[in-house]
């Protein structure tokens, strides 16, 4: 467990850098975490995909698999994976300052 | 000793339902993570995106010990058809896509999906045989050229 400074914020995130306190986000740190992630810069899609993913982790207390966002988000999987080329669920994950989604499909 | 897998390729040369989904298990969550993922579909594997079959595939009930059946009990006619329907059940249960689904999501993360040459000429098929996905019909040589650089899983 390591602590980073997004939006002249500390916050406190994990090796993998997933927050480790969901609530310590806020929306004008996932500009800095995206580019962190090699994500660059964040499009209205980007954020459907983010805004959902905040939105099913409030509600379920996990994020969605690249499946569920694939059928749920109003992304297909092919735009997800354009969007998140290097992994959406993982990706969207971090940036949205939420846990690393576990699941196997 | 790379600590991280950056591209796998990952053959299916299995036909029935057990030998097929975990490389496509697998391949999806190699996409998931970011890793670079192709499929390459040889020998009966290649049932899982022949357009015909690929909407059939079953449960292999004869000679595998961990259904826990009597040998002559999963040779009854029909068993084979009822045990893929009660497993496709419990994967739908747990949003496990059917194969044919499965395998166009796969290929939409953009992972490659390639037919073997050889099991092609033996069985007497062609590229037209197979859903559109699969990009090309490759010799091993062209595998292991695409291959390079990465794990090669057999399944």
């Amino acid at each position: 467990m390591s602590s980073k400074v997004y939006a002249g914020t500390e916050v406190s995130v994990n090796d993998e850098g997933f927050f480790t306190d969901p609530r310590q986000w806020r929306e004008d740190m996932a500009a800095e975490i995206a580019h962190e992630a090699g994500v660059g810069d964040l499009t209205g899609r980007h954020w459907q995909v983010i805004n959902f993913m905040r939105t099913e982790f409030a509600q379920k207390g996990t994020g969605p698999t690249v499946r569920a966002l694939g059928k749920s988000s109003g992304v297909s999987v092919k735009e997800l994976y354009q969007l998140f080329p290097k992994g959406p669920a993982k990706l969207a994950a971090r940036i949205a300052g939420i846990p690393k989604p576990r699941g196997c499909i | 000793m790379q600590d991280k897998i950056e591209k796998v390729s990952i053959i299916v040369s299995k036909g029935s339902l057990e030998g097929i989904y975990p490389a496509l298990i697998m391949a999806n969550g190699a996409r998931a993570e970011g890793i670079e993922a192709d499929l390459f579909f040889t020998f009966f594997g290649l049932d899982a995106v022949h357009k015909a079959r690929h909407e059939h595939i079953k449960l292999a009930t004869v000679g595998n010990p961990g259904l826990h059946l009597a040998t002559w009990a999963g040779g009854l006619p029909g068993m084979s058809a009822v045990m893929t329907h009660y497993l496709s059940r419990k994967m739908d249960g747990l949003d496990i896509p059917p194969i044919p689904e499965f395998i166009e999501m796969i290929a939409d993360t953009g992972a490659g999906l390639y037919a073997c040459q050889a099991s092609v000429d033996l069985f007497g098929l062609s590229k037209e045989d197979f859903i559109d996905q699969v990009q090309e019909v490759i010799t091993v040589g062209e595998f292991y050229e695409r291959a390079a650089g990465g794990q090669i899983i057999f399944t």
